[in-house]
């Protein structure tokens, strides 16, 4: 049809702002409405470094589910993975190792988790949503028994001082390490081969395989990445709880998936992207934050969340819809 | 005098800047197949999305059976008995044949009425003269022409007044297509009207009564189809006299870079050997199902080779489709939306993917992807449009584009003319010689003999599994190939 074979410049363009700059308008409404409401305690710098803290663990889980999603597949185990991952480093610092040490064990041992996932679903070609729902459960387990059912608190040492919320005018480190991965992740998907495989395997495995493209291996690769970040996140969790919790995360997949599609990337793959992801992460904490500065009850925020996350997909639904027929 | 059953009056429909209809008349009599033919972009998609409540005209009158008909969504027109049966097939494959035909008028008082609906189903099959399709079989087990039968049988039992086919012999074999031809008639001889939509002139000869003619959106011609003959009706498709639609310059053969020796597949292919050469473009014939698209997908690694050895230049042994695109093979694949092209993905995503390097600068590829653009004259906003947006004809360029960028010197095309308009396809055969004229080898599967002989220097024919020898187009014939295809040849 020539009404679809010559949109206009402009309808492209126009569609292009507002997928990227949707969340962000979303965010700039949200702040607009706090700020309005509680300006004298919410509109100030140490609330935003709040916020900002608060977002950095499920921040960092995001990017690595960000992949993962642009790719055509959904990790359910994430929560799991970190709450094993601060098990493991509150352990190894019992052991007497030090704390970088534990860390890029924590990592290495969550990023194994996401290895032996991946493994499933390339070789055995099983549906990702179940294996990954099957390690979600495994991986609690084995959290739980790896610490005897109960928190661990080893002496303190510098990895608590990621979260801490420094002076005036500074953000905690963790904040600074979740922008860096992101700049990371960004250049990544932008730059690199690996980048452009990843939005090719999500957007269609049969035209990304009569490519060349190494479809296993790329997925493989995403599925350890995602679960080397939630090992990141878990090093920053570990921080901020100082110690390892095996109950600790229950349900956050959730939240950093509904970050990831805030962020207006699609769950049946190809599209998405780090800036978003990070906004969708931001209000979400923002909302949270906020409710709280309202004093309203926590059920409020979780209808506020969930509202927001179906706000965004029909937002993104309609922008398509719109492209489409113009 | 009877109103007719369908009437259709100065339809014009805008989008945006485009006129995509500008002043179509159709009149369609009761118990006549009436088939409209026109160019990709020529406005019939538009014009049957009318037809179907997906859009509404802006201007200009329906009437079916001298009523005004104007549905305002695809149910209203159901109902008021003008169905639709796409060339996508809307089955759903997990439920019965049942179930398909009455799917979305399902007989029911409180529950549902199974007794009723098999009535429903087993009188509109008899009706198709098909009581043999099981009732109780799952729709998906049948092969693509009963699930055809099926969805013409579910307009039927509609109480469809007029049925629209588009496209329907796309995907089916020769015999298939007879069966449904013999089908179509038999409706049209109990009064039924038929609107069949094909790029098929040759069927359109066949069988249809009159015919519309659309052109840039206006109904151009319209006539009893005994009157004219397919070199009128495509003079008249495209404005122009279509002139030397095969181009077959004298190509002299070069070396050896392509030698299949015995190649098996899991279930196709069984054998299949030939050599090709440089300058040389091969043509694999066949039905649909004889293991000819598997051939290629054995060859370019995309399916294991159980037997047998492709040798690529020198070099033989197990594969995989990148090391395939670096020794310079590329492989067009039949199935453009599901496989050929990532539908969301941008032009430039799509063309560059087989060859990038580890770093990549987007904007490079943009500008590289825009020459390219130019170069195969593809119509579309920009190098960053998905290339879900432009039609068939713009889309396979991009999808052969992608084979040139990589400077591959073995051609793999399976169906490259398929849903293409006439002036695309023109396009492509040129393109073809042209790369072969250049020292590039072609291996071209097509269901549609008129252009391997046109093309091709020589042609094998694929039964079963088997590939037949390779002979020299000169002393092919239609008839002997279809003989081979379908197993009836002695030889």
């Amino acid at each position: 049809m020539s009404n679809e074979t010559k949109p206009s410049t402009l309808t492209v363009m126009l569609g292009r702002v507002i997928a990227t700059a949707g969340p962000l308008i979303g965010l700039l409404l949200v702040c607009i409405l706090f700020a309005s409401l509680r300006w004298e305690t919410f509109a100030t710098f140490d609330n935003f470094a709040i916020v900002l803290q608060q977002t950095a663990v499920i921040g960092i889980a995001a990017l690595g589910m960000t992949l993962i999603i642009i790719c055509g597949g959904i990790d359910l185990s994430v929560g799991s993975i970190i709450a094993l991952g601060t098990v493991v480093i509150a352990l190894l610092i019992q052991k007497g190792w030090s704390p970088l040490a534990a860390a890029v064990a924590g990592i290495g041992v969550c990023s194994l988790c996401g290895a032996f996932s991946g493994m499933l679903i390339t070789r055995l070609r099983l549906l990702p949503f179940v294996v990954t729902l099957g390690m979600m459960g495994a991986l609690r387990g084995a959290a739980k028994g790896l610490a005897g059912e109960q928190p661990i608190y080893p002496d303190e040492t510098w990895l608590s001082s990621f979260m801490r919320l420094g002076g005036r005018g500074s953000l905690p480190s963790g904040v600074w390490l979740m922008l860096a991965f992101a700049i990371l992740v960004a250049v990544a998907l932008r730059h690199t081969r690996f980048g452009r495989h990843v939005f090719a395997v999500g957007s269609s495995e049969l035209t990304a395989r009569l490519c060349g493209v190494p479809v296993e291996r790329v997925k493989l690769l995403v599925y350890t990445l995602g679960a080397a970040f939630a090992g990141l996140a878990s090093v920053l969790q570990f921080g901020y709880l100082t110690g390892g919790d095996p109950t600790t995360a229950v349900g956050l997949e959730l939240n950093i998936i509904a970050a990831v599609v805030i962020g207006g990337a699609s769950l049946s793959g190809g599209q998405g992207g780090v800036v978003g992801t990070l906004v969708g992460a931001v209000i979400m904490s923002v909302v949270a934050n906020g409710c709280t500065k309202l004093g309203l009850a926590n059920w409020v925020q979780e209808i506020v969340t969930g509202g927001i996350i179906v706000a965004a997909v029909l937002l993104d639904y309609v922008r398509r819809r719109s492209h489409r027929t113009s | 005098m009877t109103p007719p059953r369908l009437r259709l009056t100065g339809i014009r429909k805008r989008f945006g800047a485009t006129l995509a209809l500008n002043g179509v008349d159709v009149e369609i009599a009761p118990g006549e197949v009436h088939a409209i033919v026109g160019e990709n972009g020529a406005g019939k998609s538009t014009l049957m999305k009318i037809l179907s409540g997906v859009y509404s005209p802006d201007a200009g009158a329906m009437e079916l059976n001298g009523t005004a008909f104007a549905p305002t969504e695809p149910l209203a027109a159901r109902h008021a008995g003008v169905v639709m049966v796409n060339q996508e097939l809307a089955i759903a494959p997990h439920l019965t044949v049942v179930e398909n035909v009455v799917l979305g008028a399902e007989p029911s008082g409180v529950l549902l009425r199974h007794g009723e609906a098999r009535r429903l189903a087993k009188e509109a099959l008899g009706q198709l003269g098909r009581p043999d399709i099981p009732l109780n079989a799952r729709a998906g087990d049948l092969s693509v022409a009963e699930q055809q039968l099926v969805e013409i049988a579910r307009a039927l039992a509609l109480g469809c007044q007029v049925l629209v086919l588009d496209e329907p012999t796309s995907s089916l074999t020769k015999t298939d297509t007879e069966n449904l031809f013999r089908l179509v008639r038999r409706l049209r001889d109990k009064g039924q009207s038929v609107i069949y939509i094909s790029h098929f002139l040759e069927e359109v000869q066949a069988l249809s009564d009159r015919y519309t003619v659309l052109r840039d959106g206006v109904s151009v011609a319209t006539g009893r189809t005994a009157e004219t003959n397919p070199d009128e009706l495509a003079r008249l498709m495209v404005g122009r006299q279509v002139s030397e639609l095969y181009v077959h310059s004298v190509r002299p053969p070069g070396e050896v870079v392509l030698s299949v020796d015995r190649v098996a597949g899991v279930a196709k292919p069984l054998s299949a050997s030939f050599e090709l050469r440089r300058g040389e473009v091969l043509g694999i014939a066949g039905l649909i199902g004889a293991g000819r698209s598997e051939l290629l997908r054995a060859i370019f690694a995309l399916d294991p080779v159980q037997q047998g050895e492709v040798r690529v230049g020198t070099v033989s042994g197990p594969s995989t489709p990148a090391n395939r695109w670096a020794s310079g093979i590329g492989m067009l694949s039949e199935d453009r939306k599901a496989e050929g092209l990532a539908l969301n993905l941008s032009l430039a995503e799509n063309l560059t993917l087989p060859r990038l390097n580890s770093w990549v600068s987007p904007k490079a590829l943009s500008v590289e992807t825009a020459d390219w653009i130019q170069r195969l004259g593809v119509r579309c906003a920009g190098p960053d449009q998905a290339i879900g947006q432009l039609s068939g004809g713009n889309q396979q360029k991009i999808a052969i584009g992608r084979l040139l960028r990589n400077q591959s010197d073995v051609l793999l095309l399976d169906e490259p003319t398929r849903g293409v308009d006439i002036g695309a396809k023109q396009n492509i055969y040129r393109l073809i010689d042209e790369l072969a004229l250049a020292g590039k080898a072609v291996v071209m599967v097509s269901s549609y003999l008129p252009e391997l002989l046109g093309t091709c220097d020589r042609i094998a024919v694929m039964c079963r599994g088997v590939l037949g020898p390779a002979m020299p187009v000169a002393q092919c014939s239609e008839h002997q190939i279809m003989l081979a295809a379908t197993g009836a040849a002695a030889a």
